[in-house]
């Protein structure tokens, strides 16, 4: 027993796994104040989640654009960028795969290729200024990136006006059968649920993140790059081409996420009035992994089911889904300081003297 | 027509003004503020609330300066959370600044659907700040009603600039406060407690900002709803960058973006802007944001000691 309670003390988990139920009993009690049930919540929550066959498949369907969107933020926080503009690089990735699948005559399949490749490499462009504007003019890319995601919004309701317009609707026009990216006959037999090309893709994302930080030259620089950039351009590696880099990979992982989305999962994008939050919430997922690939894939399918759960609270216990974005702000905020985790947690002297 | 865009820009300026004085009292002790979004929501939110329940309590006219008051009570406490994190708990203070900006956004929402029945925006107040004209000076063409003719809340945001640059160059408390900044170990040798000082500094500085997201409500939009902030907390940082974390630059900067959000308002009007997407109005602040930052990039430099946690043991 006290081998298991040292082991649990000296892992990388301990503090993530605490920060999560602690910010889970603070939701509950931020619920009871407000005059709301927090365990029927927390049971449509996990109704929500694993209910049906096709919640579980819906759930996974949200998943994946949490984990690619948490291995975007820790891609760029490896090399000492905080990439807070994962929303603008989704954007991007989304509307130019649009206007591919909209605009352009292919095959299928093919079509799908093109649509996705073209998203990720908008996505992975839109990264890029943010790292030249980093590198050529030294502005913070916090900052930039902020400025960047409205840019993106605003440009994206231009684009989708200019050339997807659908009269009457907020929303673009439909991306063509040739360039849809989900499997149709597996929807069907899942009532409904919308399975899509990035289930293959993910297992490759996960493996190829792990691949090119422990495995490759580039992932070494990248490391190297963030843990001290004057030591990098010491030893003659060039620290502002491999921030760029970074950041193209970062944002292509971005772009990867609308392009999927577009064309596996609604087949149009929405003129909406602000961003998905879909980024920020990859800011949780890279910080509660850890910036590891388990890491980021476990917090990934945390935070993913959590969001997607969350649309069940409102309808089966009536509280706002609001409350998911609570916890997971407590949970990157007890993560960030370990030391509130600390304080919250008995003292080992109380504890000895309990057992006693 | 310029006498509006003067005057637009003046009022947007303001709720940039409280945003940058806020984050720049912050930065100036050391501490990196990027939560300024997050407080000016909750200045946003309670002031909403303030005024609204004010206002049913039968306070008519006095209730949108209950609001401020309230915005202003409301987000010191909240600005508490930044503080001990990064001052006592050691956290990021980026990421602890982000935290504050989710969060905001996350507990106004759920409270707004609480309080007001699952609705998504507070009710529409009866009293807002009504225009002071200042006389005499008002009656000078043009300028005199663009300058002199305007909310409270605009002349209260001028004279902060004034008072806080007073308090910077010309006391010792500002003299403490720049040096906690520059170099925290000269200033705890001279026996000053270093960390009492970055604490108030970061209390203040969401207290101050909170009155960015009171103005917006209490002048022009008239409610909180989710997108009244919409990322202005982040250009007044940029007006601080820009500003080169100086009152009077802060003051130049947040001019600046309040003359690009007029315009958007103003410029739809004239008869060359209807062949122009009205997106492009809506990008402009954002990209004047980023022009200017390009512009200045380089020359600027944040306080010394910026986003380095203080340890008395390694001065």
């Amino acid at each position: 027993m006290e081998k298991i309670r040292q082991d649990f003390k000296n892992s990388q988990a301990t503090i993530p796994l605490i920060a999560v139920f602690i910010a889970l009993v603070i939701g509950a009690i931020v619920m009871l104040i407000g005059g709301y049930d927090p365990i029927a919540a927390y049971e449509s929550l996990v109704l929500k989640i694993f209910g049906s066959p096709y919640d579980i498949g819906e759930t996974v369907r949200a998943i994946i654009p949490l984990i690619l969107s948490g291995f975007a933020v820790a891609v760029a926080s490896k090399a000492g960028i905080f990439n807070i503009g994962v929303d603008g690089q989704i954007i991007m990735g989304a509307v130019s795969s649009l206007l591919v699948g909209t605009l352009i005559d292919l095959p299928p399949v093919i079509h799908g290729i093109v649509a996705i490749i073209v998203g990720v490499i908008a996505g992975g462009l839109w990264g890029v200024l943010i790292a030249s504007l980093k590198t050529k003019f030294g502005i913070n890319e916090v900052i930039s990136s902020i400025m960047l995601n409205y840019i993106a919004l605003y440009l994206s309701h231009m684009l989708i006006k200019s050339f997807a317009a659908q009269e009457g609707t907020a929303r673009s026009s439909l991306i063509k059968e040739s360039a849809s990216v989900s499997f149709p006959s597996l929807n069907d037999l899942f009532s409904g649920v919308r399975i899509h090309w990035g289930f293959i893709i993910i297992p490759f994302v996960i493996f190829g993140f792990y691949y090119f930080f422990e495995k490759t030259r580039w992932g070494y620089e990248t490391k190297t790059v963030g843990l001290n950039p004057d030591a990098a351009n010491y030893s003659g590696m060039k620290v502002n081409g491999i921030l760029i880099r970074t950041m193209f990979i970062s944002g292509a992982l971005g772009g990867l996420i609308g392009a999927l989305d577009t064309l596996g999962v609604y087949g149009y994008v929405a003129i909406v009035s602000s961003t998905s939050g879909v980024g920020f919430d990859g800011v949780a997922v890279a910080l509660l992994g850890g910036n590891s690939t388990l890491g980021t894939t476990l917090a990934g399918i945390l935070i993913g089911a959590l969001d997607y759960g969350s649309q069940g609270m409102q309808f089966g216990a009536g509280v706002p889904s609001e409350i998911i974005g609570i916890v997971i702000s407590l949970i990157i905020f007890f993560v960030a300081a370990p030391g509130i985790v600390k304080a919250l947690l008995p003292k080992k002297k109380a504890l000895k003297k309990e057992v006693k | 027509m310029t006498a509006n865009i003067i005057s637009g820009s003046l009022i947007f300026a303001a709720a940039l003004l409280f945003g940058g004085l806020g984050g720049m009292l912050s930065e100036r002790a050391g501490v990196i503020n990027l939560g300024i979004e997050g407080f000016m929501i909750s200045g946003a939110f309670f002031s909403a609330l303030g005024a609204y329940y004010a206002e049913s309590a039968g306070m008519g006219g006095l209730s949108p300066f209950i609001g401020l008051l309230a915005a202003f009570i409301f987000t010191t406490i909240f600005s508490g959370m930044h503080a001990l994190a990064t001052l006592k708990y050691k956290a990021n203070h980026v990421i602890s600044g982000v935290v504050i900006n989710l969060l905001a956004a996350n507990v106004t929402f759920f409270l707004v659907k609480l309080l007001f029945d699952g609705s998504a925006e507070t009710p529409r107040l009866k009293n807002m700040f009504l225009k002071i004209s200042i006389p005499v000076l008002s009656d000078i063409p043009i300028i005199g009603k663009a300058l002199f003719n305007s909310y409270p809340t605009t002349y209260i945001a001028f004279a902060a600039v004034l008072l806080i640059g007073f308090v910077f160059f010309k006391t010792s408390l500002g003299l403490r406060l720049r040096g906690v900044g520059e170099n925290p170990g000269s200033i705890d040798t001279a026996g000053i407690n270093v960390m009492k000082i970055k604490f108030w500094a970061v209390m203040m500085s969401g207290s101050i900002a909170s009155l960015g997201g009171a103005t917006i409500v209490l002048t022009t939009n008239g409610n909180f709803s989710f997108n009244t902030i919409a990322g202005q907390g982040y250009i007044a940082i940029a007006a601080v960058i820009l500003g080169r974390w100086n009152p009077y630059g802060v003051l130049a900067g947040a001019l600046l973006f309040g003359f690009a959000q007029s315009i958007k308002d103003q410029i739809q009007i004239l008869d060359f802007a209807s062949s122009i997407p009205t997106e492009v109005f809506y990008m402009l602040p954002y990209l004047v944001t980023l022009l200017a930052l390009i512009f200045t990039g380089r020359k600027t430099r944040g306080p010394k000691a910026l986003g380095i946690h203080y340890d008395a043991s390694v001065r």
